[in-house]
């Protein structure tokens, strides 16, 4: 076995009143790795996390923390902290006691209490606030005290479930690079969840899209969003085009009409197949040097790019181009061998 | 500032009755219990009372063994409420307001029948061969009829108090390392004190005043506070002054007790508020 596997989930089943919520899953995690959970609401994401922290019971399978099975462990005795979308915070608590509160459970004399408390504290941005009250604080401030809370007890593993949900753009992205510092700091595993992706490839190291109760594809986030599995990831990463096309010998294809020399091998001659290319692959050339033409249906100006919706022989592509084009205008289209991902074709 | 003058108004009719029907009748009482049948200052009315002191006490302990009662029982009922789902818990906090549509009389006159000599209580053990036990007329049966009477009063505002506490916060609290004790102790009471000092008050003020229960199921051995104000006023021993005196100690008393509470109150909402 992998040593360096902190956390295992084996044949995890949950149901809620007879709907299957998690159906089968497997997933090891390893050690002092940023993990996110991405997917859809209802995807599981959050079910998967709350059997980890032990909030939820599965209905079977096993749940393993360096190896030993804790299946029978309460929340309380589990080796990990949440932090959680509503915060959580007591109310009834100042800063400084909020974040001492997982401590004085642990009868840790007041002396050492002290200090960590502070450490903590400055450690997520907030010194001086320890005697302020949780009412006092913006939303930013509160998902902080909740950081500092579930850090200060130095759990083996960190669960976030979609933290930063309720800040706004801004401060989401300043948050987002901040956890991602945490984690490197404090040198342990972060498993993230969050309907975001943009979120996920930003601070990952391994991303787990979710679909349905099952896994539908893990990798670094590089691989999920360059090498999509199925058209579920590469239409949930991100835009992507996907059209049917023919794999006609290794390193060929054909859609749209026309052959493309890609890097993709490994399937069988003529096999149907499915090409994802993103939108900001598409190179735009006169129509008649290019390899498809397309007709510009709608130009939308999105600050760093245009978006162009073209239609080539009846599927609308998407195109982001630095360079306008004009509804009604015929282009040409190129992509490079490297743009062009093969999948096999799954019914959707 | 043209809206708080109007609105300033709008209390108008209630001051004018508060000062009719509450503020005059306050000296009234005052005035009786400062002087004698004949019209003059004395302070003989409150210094007497002294020999009333068991009767105090009894009031006082009896209405301090229901309030906590009422406390034990109302916790978890109100935690239990609290996490059922909205159209639940309206039908379950229908069934616990339920005694309170029926009138106090005879809520208190069904349990005489019941914990009586030949009551229904004392039948049904005689059915087995026990008993006959007697209940009715001891402290207990008085303590009991408090509990019966109050304890929605109790349960009511600890549910409220409980309906703010989001799962997430229990949760949070388990996930920092604490077992079921410590998220009692540690979280749902500190939570809950408003509603829990609203509940102590709502009980323990109509128990230590109440002189209905204790005359029906107290008999004569347990003459409680109110009791022997009433006697003062409608019984025997007429004697509106002394009676004043009793009933503006026993205001102090409760004054006492509400002013305890609250401070209680506030030092648990702080931080909150």
């Amino acid at each position: 076995m992998d040593e360096n596997i902190i956390v295992s989930l084996k044949d995890i089943v949950v149901d809620f009143d007879g709907q299957k919520v998690l159906d089968g899953l497997s997933l090891d995690i390893h050690d002092k790795e940023f993990v996110t959970f991405l997917g859809p609401s209802g995807c599981g994401k959050t079910t998967t996390l709350r059997v980890i922290a032990g909030f939820i019971t599965p209905k079977s399978g096993n749940v393993f923390f360096d190896g030993k099975d804790i299946a029978d462990l309460p929340p309380y005795k589990r080796p990990v902290n949440t932090v959680f979308q509503k915060y959580a915070l007591f109310p009834h608590l100042n800063v400084f006691e909020n974040v001492a509160f997982g401590l004085r459970l642990k009868k840790m004399p007041e002396e050492e209490i002290r200090p960590k408390v502070l450490e903590m504290l400055e450690i997520v941005g907030l010194k001086g606030f320890e005697r302020r009250s949780i009412h006092q604080l913006s939303g930013g401030q509160q998902q902080r005290v909740a950081i500092a809370r579930s850090l200060v007890n130095q759990p083996r593993v960190l669960l976030l479930d979609e933290p930063l949900g309720a800040l706004d753009l801004k401060l989401r992205k300043e948050m987002q690079l901040e956890l991602k510092r945490l984690q490197r700091e404090m040198n342990i595993t972060f498993v993230y969840v969050t309907h975001d992706q943009e979120e996920a490839l930003t601070m990952s190291d391994t991303v787990v899209v979710m679909s349905g109760g099952n896994i539908q594809q893990i990798g670094s986030p590089q691989d999920i969003y360059n090498e999509p599995r199925n058209a579920f990831v590469a239409r949930f990463i991100g835009d992507s085009n996907i059209v049917d096309g023919v794999m006609i010998k290794d390193f060929l294809v054909n859609f749209g009409g026309h052959d493309f020399t890609c890097v993709d091998r490994g399937f069988k001659s003529n096999e149907p197949v499915q090409v994802v290319i993103r939108p900001e692959d598409v190179q735009i050339v006169p129509p008649s040097i290019g390899m498809l033409t397309g007709l510009v249906r709608e130009v939308i100006f999105k600050g760093v790019h245009f978006e162009m919706h073209v239609d080539v022989e009846g599927y609308e592509w998407l195109i982001h181009s630095t360079q306008a084009s004009q509804p009604g205008e015929l282009i040409g289209m190129n992509i490079g061998p490297d743009e062009i991902h093969i999948m096999a074709r799954t019914e959707v | 500032m043209l809206k708080s003058k109007t609105s300033r108004w709008l209390a108008g009719p209630y001051l004018v009755w508060m000062a009719a029907f509450i503020v005059v009748p306050l000296f009234i009482v005052i005035w009786y219990a400062m002087t004698n049948s004949d019209g003059q200052f004395t302070l003989d009315n409150l210094t007497q009372i002294g020999r009333y002191s068991s009767v105090f006490a009894r009031s006082l302990i009896l209405a301090a063994v229901s309030t906590v009662i009422c406390l034990v029982l109302a916790f978890p009922v109100g935690y239990f409420l609290s996490r059922l789902r909205a159209n639940k818990q309206h039908i379950m906090l229908m069934l616990v307001m339920l005694p309170m549509w029926m009138n106090f009389l005879l809520r208190t006159y069904a349990w005489m029948t019941l914990l009586e000599k030949n009551g229904l209580i004392n039948k049904f053990f005689g059915l087995f061969g026990i008993g006959p036990f007697n209940m009715i007329n001891t402290s207990g049966a008085v303590v009991l009829g408090m509990v019966y009477n109050y304890l929605p009063f109790m349960i009511l505002p600890i549910y409220t108090a409980m309906t703010k506490i989001d799962d997430s916060i229990i949760e949070a609290a388990q996930d920092l390392g604490c077992n079921v004790w410590q998220i009692l102790w540690r979280v749902l009471v500190p939570l809950t004190g408003p509603g829990i000092a609203t509940g102590i008050t709502q009980v323990f003020v109509p128990s230590v005043s109440t002189f209905i229960i204790s005359r029906m199921l107290g008999g004569g051995s347990n003459l409680l506070i109110g009791d022997l104000i009433e006697l003062q006023f409608l019984g025997n021993s007429y004697n509106l002054n002394l009676g004043s005196a009793m009933s503006l100690v026993l205001m102090v008393i409760v004054l006492l007790c509400m002013s305890f509470t609250s401070s209680f109150d506030e030092s648990e909402m702080e931080g909150v508020m």
